[in-house]
């Protein structure tokens, strides 16, 4: 099985990273980008077929540790 | 009194912070961050650096150390604890104090003597700051600016718990003289029971006149003053 975390910025926190990048593809001549995040990703190989167990361990270890919830968002897909 | 250092892999002012210590005459020792136990401490510091890596995020594995668990119960007994730049990373990301370090709003690195303003005197971190003296010390993180959501702002504002600003040579928290983005141009905090804090600057590289500045020597005095007076500190 293969996990696929995305983390992404709190819409709350200032995200300058994301800003310069949109700011950039502006410049690129890139028309109509109303915004850009820019966060992580991770890709977790995993061994066994049980999928509902695995979500439930990794959303344990992305709340507690892959992601900061305080700053941060996660999404969590398994396959 | 001892202090108690603790040594990530990767830390790097870990070896000036026991220098601080050392300077006013009181004993450090370095605690490898695999040790269970602290061993004889009156007070830890988490030094700054970029504890493994600053892989993942700034502090994010250095929590799960076994001596971050030590430094915890330590805490929890009612034990100092201060972190310094990474080491202020490390304790929000342990939950030992509120809030996240982000990157700075300019996406640069600061390496710079900054104007600190303490707002709190009534701390084990602070008791030794005359009322008003602002403090020049060195800042040096491209991740220091402090995010917290509003209704933890208000905790920490109400409950007198934000100790340090950045501020300019006038004392005046402006937005120009904010070299990161912080909120509340937040340079330093502490916990509910005032005995855990953190700070960006790094009050351990201004300790004696030949650094350039002396002041951050007034935090280390402050925790020397809080261990030798436990009621005094209380009272004030």
């Amino acid at each position: 099985m293969r996990a696929r975390i995305i983390v992404t910025p709190k819409k709350a926190v200032l995200d300058p990273q994301g800003k310069t990048v949109q700011n950039a593809l502006e410049h690129m001549g890139y028309s109509g980008i109303t915004a850009v995040h820019v966060g992580k990703y991770l890709e977790i190989e995993l061994s066994g077929t049980d999928k509902e167990a695995a979500r439930r361990q990794l959303d344990a270890a992305a709340h507690k540790f892959l992601s900061n919830p305080v700053i941060e968002d996660y999404r969590l897909e398994i396959e | 009194m001892n202090f108690a250092v603790v040594q990530f892999p990767a830390s790097n002012c870990d070896q000036d912070a026991i220098h601080a210590v050392r300077v006013l005459g009181h004993s450090a020792r370095y605690v490898w961050h695999k040790d269970n136990a602290l061993g004889v401490a009156d007070a830890v510091i988490v030094p700054g650096g970029f504890s493994y890596g600053d892989y993942l995020r700034c502090g994010a594995i250095a929590r799960f150390s076994p001596v971050m668990q030590a430094v915890k119960q330590f805490a929890e007994n009612g034990g100092l604890v201060l972190g310094i730049c990474n080491g202020f990373q490390v304790l929000t990301e342990a939950g030992l104090l509120p809030g996240a370090l982000v990157r700075n709003r300019d996406l640069e690195f600061h390496c710079e003597h900054i104007h600190l303003k303490t707002l709190a005197a009534d701390t084990p971190f602070t008791n030794r700051i005359p009322a008003g003296k602002l403090l020049r010390i060195p800042i040096a993180h491209g991740e220091g600016c402090y995010f917290a959501d509003d209704e933890t702002l208000a905790l920490l504002k109400a409950g007198n718990r934000i100790l340090w600003q950045y501020c300019d040579a006038n004392g005046e928290p402006t937005d120009a003289s904010n070299p990161n983005g912080s909120l509340l141009s937040i340079a330093g905090i502490c916990n509910e029971s005032r005995n855990v804090a953190g700070l960006m600057p790094h009050p351990e590289r201004a300790s004696e006149p030949v650094l350039g500045s002396a002041d951050g020597r007034l935090i280390f005095e402050s925790l020397i003053y809080a261990m030798q007076h436990p009621q005094a500190a209380k009272a004030a």
